[in-house]
C-alpha cells in the first residue's frame, strides 16, 4: 500500500472547484476527462457551499471556479458572493462565451477578483476551428469588457502545433488587448490532448523558436504584461514538481463531487477517490486512501527512490508515469533517469513524422458525442 | 523605476493584501498566486493607503516600534514591491 497517514500533512491552499462539465467549446486538448459525458450528476448549491466553507477553514484561500465552462451554472453569482464572504481569492476560469457585460457587472458586485479569458488562437479562422465554435469576436469584446470593469485580465493561450506559428501574433494581440498577464500554456498531453497527440505536440525545432520569442518578448513588456510561460515537459530531461506534491496543495472537486488530488487522477486506477457528499473536506484531505495515495517518497520505485532530487520533483507526475508506461508507481517517463524515457522520444518521433508529412491527422474534438465513445 | 520619496503610496488595485488565520501571516494574493510576507513587510504595506510618502511611513514605524534609522530598509523594500507591482504612486 502505497503513501502513509503518519506525514506532516499540509493544509490545502488551492481549490479548483469543476462547477459542471458542460461546455460549449469543443477543444482537442481539453483536461476533463474523455468520459466526462457519463459523470451528469452535478452538485447542489449547498453541496458547494459546504465545501468551500470546509477548505476555507483548512487554510485554502486560492478559488478556482472552472469546468467545463463555470457559467453554465446559474448559481456562479451565489457562489461567488459566498466565496468572497469567506475570504477566498476568486479566480473565474471561463471561454468568456456567454458572458453579457451585465454579468461581468454583477460577478464584480458579488467579489469575483479576476477573470481568465481562454482564446485559442490570433486568428479568427483557427480559434473558432480549434474551439469547434464560433467565439473569436465574443472573447475579444470579453476581454475588453473584463478590463474596463477592472478585473485584472489574464488571457490563457494553449499552445501546442497547430497554433505555435503564431506566437508572435498571440503576443501582439495580449498586448492589444491590455492584458495584465498572458499565460502560455504549452499543452500537457493527459484527457482529450493525450488522444490528439499527434497532431498537437510541436517539433522540438518549433518548440524551441516560439520559446526564444516568448522570452525576448517578456523582457519587452516587463512592468506592464506579467507571462507565465508553462513548460512543455516532454522537451525537458526532468519531470515537472506535479501539483507541488501530491496532496500537499492542490484540491480538485470535480462536477459529481469526487474530491481529485489533481484535476486528471481521476484517470488512476484503484484510488477510490472519495465524494464530498459522503465525507468532509478534512476526512478526505487528511484520511482518505485517494489523498494519502502518493505522498511523501514512501510509494516510490528505482531510480526515483535513491535519487537526490526526488524531494524537487516527487517523481514527476503520477498520470503521466500510468498514460504513457501502464504503471503509475513508476518514474515520469519525462526523466533522463527514467529506463522508459524512451517511451517519450518515440512520442516527439511519432508526432515529428506526421508534421513533416503531408498528411495531418484529424483531430478528435471534445463533444458528448464523441466522449461516449470511451463509456466503458 | 523607483520610490519617488514625495508621492503617495497606495496598494495596488489588482492585488488583495489579507491576513491569513490558517497561516498566521499576511499574505498578497493575485491572480492564481499568492506572496506570504514577513511582519515588517506586512506593516509597511499596511500603511500604503494612498494618502502617505515614504517619509510619512518611516515616521510611522518608527514611532509604532521605537526605533530609528529604518529608511533604508523600508525603501529596499518598497522599491521591490514597486516592481512586483503590488504598489504604485501616481
Amino acid at each position: 500500500m502505497a503513501g502513509s497517514n503518519n506525514l506532516n500533512i499540509t493544509s490545502p491552499r488551492w481549490l479548483l472547484a469543476e462547477l459542471s462539465y458542460k461546455c460549449p467549446l469543443q477543444c482537442p486538448y481539453c483536461s476533463n476527462p474523455l468520459d466526462y459525458a457519463k459523470y451528469t450528476e452535478e452538485l447542489s448549491t449547498d453541496d458547494w457551499k459546504r465545501v468551500l466553507s470546509q477548505a476555507r477553514k483548512m487554510g485554502a484561500v486560492q478559488l478556482g471556479f472552472s469546468g467545463g465552462e463555470p457559467l453554465t451554472r446559474r448559481d456562479l453569482p451565489e457562489l461567488v458572493a459566498f466565496a468572497r464572504e469567506l475570504g477566498y481569492y476568486s479566480n473565474l476560469i471561463t471561454s468568456g462565451y456567454g458572458l453579457t457585460e451585465d454579468k461581468i457587472i454583477e460577478l464584480k458586485q458579488a467579489g469575483l477578483d479576476h477573470i481568465q479569458v481562454s482564446i485559442q488562437a490570433s486568428s479568427q479562422e483557427l480559434n473558432d476551428h480549434l474551439a469547434g465554435t464560433e467565439t473569436f469576436l465574443q472573447k475579444q469584446q470579453v476581454a475588453g469588457l473584463v478590463k474596463k470593469h477592472g478585473y485584472p485580465m489574464v488571457l490563457c493561450v494553449v499552445i501546442h502545433r497547430q497554433n505555435i506559428h503564431q506566437m508572435p501574433q498571440i503576443l501582439a494581440m495580449a498586448e492589444n488587448l491590455g492584458a495584465d498577464y498572458l499565460e502560455l500554456a504549452n499543452t500537457q498531453y493527459y484527457g482529450w490532448a493525450h488522444i490528439n497527440r499527434d497532431a498537437l505536440l510541436p517539433t522540438r525545432e518549433q518548440f524551441l523558436t516560439a520559446e526564444k520569442i516568448a522570452q525576448s518578448f517578456k523582457e519587452t513588456v516587463a512592468g506592464k504584461m506579467k507571462i507565465y510561460y508553462v513548460v512543455p515537459d516532454f522537451y525537458e530531461d526532468r519531470p515537472k514538481a506535479c501539483m507541488n506534491g501530491w496532496g500537499t496543495t492542490f484540491l480538485t472537486i470535480a462536477p459529481d463531487g469526487v474530491a481529485l488530488p489533481c484535476h486528471s487522477a481521476r484517470e488512476l486506477p484503484g484510488l477510490d477517490c472519495p465524494n464530498v457528499k459522503d465525507f468532509s473536506i478534512e476526512q478526505i484531505w487528511n484520511e482518505s486512501k485517494a489523498f494519502n495515495f502518493f505522498r511523501g517518497a514512501g510509494w516510490m520505485q528505482e531510480p526515483c527512490r535513491s535519487c537526490d532530487e526526488k524531494h524537487k520533483d516527487f517523481g514527476g507526475c503520477r498520470c503521466q508515469a500510468y498514460l504513457l508506461t501502464g504503471d503509475m508507481f513508476s518514474t515520469d517517463p519525462v526523466c533522463s533517469k527514467s529506463s522508459q524515457r524512451y517511451r517519450i522520444d518515440a512520442a516527439i518521433g511519432s508526432a515529428r513524422e506526421l508534421a513533416l508529412s503531408a498528411a495531418e491527422k484529424p483531430l478528435v474534438f471534445r463533444n458528448s458525442k464523441n466522449s461516449k465513445q470511451f463509456n466503458i | 523605476m523607483t520610490i519617488n520619496s514625495d508621492l503617495p503610496i497606495h496598494f495596488s488595485a489588482l492585488h488583495r493584501l489579507q491576513w491569513e488565520e490558517a497561516q498566521q501571516k499576511y499574505v498578497i494574493l493575485y491572480p492564481e498566486g499568492m506572496v506570504e510576507l514577513n511582519q515588517s513587510s506586512a506593516e509597511i504595506l499596511k500603511l500604503c493607503d494612498g494618502s502617505k510618502n515614504l517619509t510619512v511611513i518611516v515616521a510611522e514605524l518608527e514611532a509604532k516600534f521605537a526605533t530609528e534609522g529604518l529608511t533604508n530598509d523600508i525603501l529596499n523594500f518598497l522599491n521591490v514591491a514597486l516592481q512586483n507591482g503590488w504598489i504604485q504612486q501616481s
